[in-house]
Parts: C-alpha cells; structure tokens; sequence
C-alpha cells in the first residue's frame, strides 16, 4: 500500500514549559475523512500548526507522502500539494471572492509550472462550492458561513491531495452544515485525504471513516467512529466521568 | 590597560543612557502594540525644554528635572496615548508607524521654531568639572550620575512590572489584551501608563545624552535608531536582554573611538557613529525566524478601489495639460517647487506598491533615491537616457541587497532596518567622497556636491525649466500607469493577498521572502529612477537632499493621499510641491510648512485611507444620492423591512415573513 498522506511519529511540542503535544503519533490514508477531536487544550491545534511547518516539533517526525518535511517550511509544505483552511479566518479581506481564489489559483500555477488555466480552476471551485452567486462580494462582507466556505474553495482551488480543515463547520447554521458535510464527502470520493478537527460532534461522527481522540496532548484513542464513541476513556474526557449515556 | 578602563567607564556611561531609552521603547511597545518612532523626539524635546528651565530661566536642576521628567512628559505620554494611539489597535503596522513619524516631525519641527537652530546652547552636565578616581581613572561626577540612574531605572523596571499591581496589568495586556477587557481589566489605563512612562524615560535619556551630543535637534531626535538597536537585540520584547544590548552598542561604540585609527584613516572618521547600526543589522541576521502567526482577521479600514486604464488615461492627460497650461504661470522659484513636488512625487510612487499594495514599510526611499542621483550623475554628463535605466537597476539591487537582513521578519523589522539603513548612509556612505571595493574605485559624492545633467529625451533635448516641469508630469503619469497595469496583473493582487494574510499565503504554496524581495526591489529602483530626475532638477545637487529626514515628510505625504493609490500619490506630490513654495516665501511660513507634515501625519489614525480615497468615497455616495432621487417615487413600494437591528444576518424571505404576519396577528405587508 502506499505510503500515507501525513503522517506523524512520535510528535512532542512544548511552549514555554507546557508540553501541548506529548508523543502523539497518527496517520491519514487517501480517500477519507480522518476527524481529530478532544477537548479544548487538548492538542488539536498545536499537531495542525504542526502539520503545516509553522511551528517545529522539541522532537518527533513528519511524513508528507513518505518524505519527511519535518524541517521544512509552510510554503514548501503546500508544494507537496497539501491545503489548509483556518479557524480564524485568513481571507484576503479586501480582494473580492472571485480574486481570492483566483489568486491562489496564480499562486499555485507559479510554483506547479503547469499551464493549466486559472480562470476555468476558479470557475470550477466556484460551481462547486456555491460560491458562484457571491463571486464579486468583497471576502471580509461575507457572513461567517460563506466565509468558512470561501477557505475551503481557496485551499481547493491549490488541487492538495491533502486538505487540512481547522473547524470548518464553526458558526455555520445546519443548512449550512449540511452543504458542507456533503461537499466534503464529495471531494474524498475523488481521492483527497481530509483531516477535520471539529467540535460539532453529529458531523464528526457522521462524515468520519476514523477518529483520532486527543487528551492533554496524548492519543486517547483511534478508531471509527463507532468504537469512539464507546470507548470510556473518550468519554470520560468528555464528560469528566465514566458515566455512560450514550 | 587605563585607557581600557577609561573607555570602558565611558562606553558603561552611554550604554546606560541607551538603555534607559531603549526600556522606555519596549515598554510602550509591547504594552500597546504601537512602536514609538518619535521616542527620540520625545527626548530631544524633554532635553530642549529641561533648557529652557534649567539654562535659560535659571531654575534649579532638581525642580526643572522634576518637571520636565515628572509632570510634562507622562502628560505628554497621556495625551498622545489617549488622543492617537488608542485609536490605532486595529490599524495595520503602517499607519501605526506614520502617526508616530507624524509626531515626530510635528516635534521637530515645533522644536525648530521655538529653539532657533542658528544659536549655541551650552548644555553642562550635572555637577560639571567636579571628578573622582575609579582604578586610577578619573571619571566625572555626572558619568556616575549617569551610569546610577541607568541601573536604578533597570531595577525599577523590573520592580514595577513584577512586584506592583499596575505592573500586573500591563504584562497581562501584553499577553492578551482582550481577555483582560473580559476580567474586568483595564487595558487603556496600562496602555496609558506606558506611554507615560516611555515619555518619561525618553526625556531622561534625552537630557542626560544633551551634555554629550550637543543641544542639537536632529542628532537627538535621531537617539531613537540607537535605543531600537539595543531593542532588537531584547527581540522588542525582554527588557533584561535589552539592556544587554545597550551595554554591547555602548561599549563598542566607545571602543571604536579609541582604537580604531579614526584620526589617521579619513573613511573611518564617523564610523564609530555607525556602531548601533552595524550592531542592528548583525541582530537582524541572527534573529530567528519568527513563526508565522495566523489570526490576522481584524478587518482593516483600509479601502482599496481597483484602478481602471481609462480612469488612469483621463487623470494623466489631465495631469499632463494642466502642467502645460500652469507652468508658465509659475514664478521661477514656484516652479521649481512645484518640479521638485513632481520628482518628489515619482519617488513617492514607489511606495504604492511596497507600502500600498504589499503592506511593507520602508522609511528609505530617499536614500535610494540618493544612490539613483549619484549613478545618474556619474553615469552621464549628457543626459543620456541609458543613465536613467542604470539609476534604476543599481537603485533596485542595493535595495534588494539591503532589505535581505530583515526580509524574512515581520514588517516592523523591516521598517526599522529601512530607517537605520537611511541614517546609515546619511551619517556614514553619503559623507564619503568614493568608496573602494576588490579594487574597483566607485566615486560617491566627491567633495560634496555632484553636478548632474537633465535626461535628453528625443525633440526633448536641454529641457529648459518650464519644459522639465512638463516633462516631470508626463514621466510621473507614464511611472503611475506602470502602477496601475502592476496593480491590475497576477503580482499585483498577490500582493495585496500577502498584504493582508501571510500565512494564507505560506499556506497556498507562495514563497513570501521572494515576493517580498521583488516588490522591495522594484520600489528602490522607481526610488533610484525618481532621485535622477530630482538631481537633475537643480543640476548640482549635495548629499542632504537625500537625508533621512527627507524620507518622513515623503512617507506622511503619500499616505495622506493615500498610499494605495497613483492618484494618492500625486496628491502627496502636489501637497509637497505646495509646501515648498510656501515654506519659500518666508521663514514663518517655512517653520509652519515643517511642522504641517507631521500634523497631516498625526491625522492618519483617523482617516487611514488618505484623502483621495475620502473624496471618491463621498463622491460615489453623492452619486448614488443622485440616482436615488432620480428613482425616489418607487424607493417608497421597495422599503424593505428594517432588520438589521433584529439580530439576523439577512432579511426574512417572503415566507418567513407571512408566518412573522400570521404569528403576530398583522396583515400582510403592514
């Protein structure tokens, strides 16, 4: 089988003199949804910034694809075709919709040194996100919702093999939701590997082939997400107790 | 080995003096996010003044210091604190900086009008004359004085930050300013006390550097580019490392002066004065990379409309008629103020798509426009035209050699290199006659002054005044359609992405350091290309018209135009065109045409986007007033519902609104 997408060994990351992430090690294979949840502090950020080379781990490895980027930066990173959304939004406030993604359709095309046409790749992101309507809305007009769907559209438009989505579904109302969570079933169809931390858990456990449960920046669990949602451990870190109510 | 000692005594003596500058710096800065360029003015003021009491009124020392130290200067902290930067929090980097340029100029040119510069203002140090020994070395009671008040201002630093309440506060600002609002802080009241207390340490530095320095506005003013050098080396951040960088540029600055062969070697002479910003740059290159920080997502006020040709075509032959039209109405000086605007101005372009467009600062196009000058004079006499491309190209590789050092970091240490590079060359590269290279004699600026040729256009040749004027327009229209073409490409709108998120950007696969390096590149060459025909304006031209001083004016110019903008910058072009021919006609109106930048500077807090963006902004509103009336009668059957206030974030549909009706028991429509 081929190597997987991401892939983290060992991972440790401290600030100052509190470990966030202690030994954490995960894997993401093409063609699924991989969710990473846990509760506030547990981790999930740190291992995504992680990810993308924007901070470097006291020690561990990353693996993009079998190769190890761990000393790599976030530009040379995306290179290796891997795409992230953020939790607080990094838009390109002042550009319209359309010149958002079209910008980073330009980006790409300047370091894949293909000739595809950016125009037709800005289009076809803008069909099939549903973007299309808003095209010539200034991106810092937008509400939320479309705003968190405008990340996705733009880290899309980069063509990853990798999508990184840091709390997609955040402020969206349940249509919303709905939009999303089938656009992103759509895209792993097609093979891309998605990593999605969450806290709207009906969406995790309902799009997820397999969740990594974080806790105090260790590994609390890994499995689908019937077997998360049994396991007493996650639940206890969820609930401070061992109850089970589920 | 004495004079080891006595240098050594001497080098602690000013390293103080930086220190105490520097804390004052880093405290303001890291308290409220703004960093004080006019830190040093401050200084310089709090000295002209402590003079005034202690030399010109014959106060005595302890009350005068008391006053100026005291009393006036948190007051003045206070006032600026609460008048400008407060409202600066979601302003970007740039407009942070240039209201605080803006008091700066504002403070020299104040000081330039009440202190006449023409007199000498003798400065004795405390207790002058009187002396003590230390291992055989005399040293003066007021080195001692010195080197006691920088480490009891060390030690209360750290007092006051760790062991008091207010203290308490301002370290939790640093860390998170809005979680402390949210615990029922105060955020404002530990940013004021900053500024206080930054004021308070810049006027102490300011005096006790005044018996050394001279009391001389500039030089003072320009403490600011020391005390940030031992800043940098504290990251901006840690006071203790700081301090440790103080001592480094203190001592080495005073081991220069004595063992360096200044007296023999002629290069060498104001080297010693270079010292903190060597040190600077060396801190730059070993400083680490700082980690890319999301969450930019404040929303700026800053508007960008996107350029059109014909717009840009309309303006430029407008532009190019009216400098037909105007300039035989012109007085032989009026004209050339309003040429030297114009040239002025084309240097002025290059910050559109540095500043405007990537959101990168620089505070040295003057000095680029300097090495552009000086090629174009060496390079021809005859004004050939392949002289303005080599202004250009050698212009735009010392910027990319120079902006190296701190590209890689944030904007602000950018702006920071920017401005110690332009005191760099104004104090030290502009003052030599040549510089030697591997070998290779490159002339510089001979023995003061360098003749320079206008360029020979064809049918255009030995521009007379009039002509040269016209021909500036047309070249700053052909330099802004240049501008408006970049801002309408691929590079153009990458820019502004950098602009306004960089880790999007790193995100997307873009390699920030090239771009940033490109579009700081191009910017000195337009710099360089505008210095030529600025020197060839006054056909003999001295290194002090490319000063860093010249640089401020030009920056708060253009953003009060409006930076973003070609026409912004034609604004700043025509606005310093017009200062100059009223600053020309008498010396009060020159004391108030110095003064006026600064003000128009301070103004930016508030109007961020520049005047022309302003009136374009008010006249598409009239317009849509006018199209509204035209369509009044049927606006009255359109009144949508009001729903904004509602808490929704879009208007309810037809259905919802019939389930609202029914619900609420009202006819449909009502």
């Amino acid at each position: 089988m081929n190597a997987p997408l991401i892939e983290f060994r060992d991972i440790t990351v401290t600030f100052g003199g509190v470990t966030a992430v202690d030994k954490v090690s995960m894997s993401v294979v093409p063609g699924g949804i991989h969710g990473l949840i846990g509760p506030n502090g547990a981790g999930k950020s740190t291992l995504f910034i992680v990810a993308c080379g924007l901070v470097r781990p006291r020690a561990g490895a990353v693996y993009l694809e079998g190769r190890d980027v761990t000393r790599m930066g976030p530009h040379r990173r995306a290179r290796l075709r891997m795409a992230r959304t953020f939790q607080q939004l990094e838009l390109f406030g002042v550009l319209s919709v359309y010149d958002n993604i079209r910008t980073a359709a330009e980006i790409r095309r300047g370091w894949a040194h293909d000739h595809s046409d950016c125009g037709r790749d800005t289009d076809e992101v803008l069909e099939r996100t549903g973007l299309r309507e808003m095209a010539d809305e200034r991106a810092d007009r937008l509400p939320t919702g479309l705003a968190r769907l405008l990340e996705v559209a733009r880290a899309l438009v980069t063509k990853p093999r990798l999508l990184l989505l840091d709390e997609p579904a955040a402020g969206l109302n349940e249509q919303e939701t709905l939009a999303l969570s089938s656009l992103l079933q759509g895209l792993t169809d097609d093979g891309l590997g998605i990593v999605l931390v969450e806290h709207d858990m009906d969406l995790v456990m309902q799009i997820c082939r397999v969740i990594t449960v974080l806790n105090m920046g260790q590994v609390l669990k890994t499995g689908n997400p019937g077997e998360v949602r049994k396991d007493h451990a996650v639940i206890g870190a969820y609930l401070g107790s061992a109850e089970v109510s589920v | 080995m004495h004079d080891l000692i006595a240098y050594t005594i001497f080098g602690l003596v000013t390293a103080s003096i930086y220190a105490i500058a520097a804390s004052g710096l880093v405290v303001t800065y890291t308290t409220s996010g703004v960093f004080n360029l006019a830190h040093g003015a401050t200084g310089m003021f709090g000295a002209f003044v402590y003079w005034q009491l202690r030399f010109a009124w014959s106060w005595p020392a302890w009350l005068a210091l008391l006053i100026v130290v005291g009393v006036l200067a948190p007051l003045f902290g206070c006032v600026i604190e609460k008048t400008l930067m407060r409202n600066l929090a979601d302003a970007t980097e740039a407009t942070k900086l240039a209201v605080t340029i803006g008091v700066l100029v504002a403070l020299v040119g104040a000081a330039l009008w009440i202190w006449d510069p023409q007199t000498s203002r003798p400065f004795p140090a405390f207790y002058a004359g009187s002396k003590v020994e230390i291992l055989g070395v005399p040293v003066t009671s007021d080195q001692l004085i010195t080197v006691g008040i920088g480490v009891l201002c060390a030690v209360g630093l750290r007092v006051l930050l760790y062991r008091t309440r207010i203290g308490l506060d301002m370290r939790a600002v640093v860390d998170d300013r809005s979680l402390v609002l949210l615990n029922g802080g105060r955020p404002d009241r530990a940013s004021m006390f900053s500024w206080a207390l930054g004021s308070m340490l810049a006027s102490l530095a300011g005096i006790l550097i005044a018996p050394y320095l001279q009391l001389s506005v500039i030089p003072l003013t320009l403490l600011v580019v020391n005390a940030y050098a031992a800043a940098v080396i504290g990251r901006l951040r840690s006071l203790s490392m700081t301090v440790v960088g103080a001592v480094i540029i203190g001592l080495l600055q005073s081991y220069a002066v004595g063992y360096l062969p200044t007296s023999t070697v002629s290069w060498l002479q104001r080297l010693p004065d270079t010292i903190p910003i060597i040190v600077l740059f060396i801190a730059l290159l070993v400083l680490p990379h700082q980690r890319l920080r999301g969450g930019a997502s404040r929303r700026s006020r800053e508007a960008f409309p996107l350029p059109t040709y014909r717009l840009a075509l309309i303006g430029s032959a407008i532009v190019v008629v009216a400098a037909i039209v105007v300039g035989p109405l012109l007085g032989t000086q009026s004209l050339f103020s309003m040429s030297s605007g114009l040239a002025l101005g084309i240097i002025g372009l290059s910050l559109v798509p540095l500043v405007g467009y990537g959101g990168q600062i620089s505070l040295c196009q003057m000095t680029y426009a300097g090495i552009g000058a000086v090629v174009w004079a060496h390079a021809t006499s005859r004004g050939n035209l392949l002289g303005l491309v080599l202004a250009f190209v050698v212009a735009a590789l010392v910027g990319a050699i120079t902006a190296l050092p701190a590209i890689r970091l944030r904007g602000l240490y950018l702006a920071l290199a920017t401005a110690a590079l332009a005191q760099f060359c104004d104090t030290f590269v502009f003052g030599l006659s040549s510089v030697t290279v591997f070998g290779h004699t490159i002339p510089l600026f001979g023995f003061g002054s360098l003749p320079a040729s206008r360029p020979n256009f064809p049918l255009l040749r030995e521009a007379s005044d009039r002509t040269y004027f016209v021909l500036l327009a047309a070249i700053f229209c052909i330099v802004g359609i240049g501008i408006v073409a970049l801002r309408r490409s691929r590079y153009g709108r990458m820019l502004l992405a950098m602009r306004e998120s960089p880790a999007a950007c790193a995100m997307l696969g873009l390699r920030l350091t090239t771009v940033k390096l490109g579009v700081f590149s191009l910017s000195a060459g337009i710099a360089g290309l505008g210095g030529a025909l600025l020197a060839g304006l006054s056909t003999q031209f001295a290194p002090d018209a490319f000063s860093f001083f010249q640089n401020l004016p030009l920056l708060l110019l253009m953003m009060a135009g409006g930076v973003a903008m070609v026409s912004g910058a034609f604004f700043g072009a025509v606005a310093l065109g017009v200062f100059s021919a009223v600053g020309s006609m008498s010396t009060l109106f020159n004391r108030a045409a110095s003064v006026l930048p600064g003000l128009v500077g301070v103004g930016l807090g508030e109007q961020p986007n520049g005047v022309v963006a302003d009136i374009a902004a008010g006249l598409a509103k009239l317009g849509r007033r006018g199209a509204r009336r035209e369509s009044a009668a049927p606006a009255v059957a359109d009144a949508e519902p009001v729903w904004e206030w509602s808490g929704l974030d879009a208007p309810l549909n037809k259905q919802e609104l019939a389930i609202l009706d029914t619900a609420l028991g009202v006819k449909a429509g009502v």
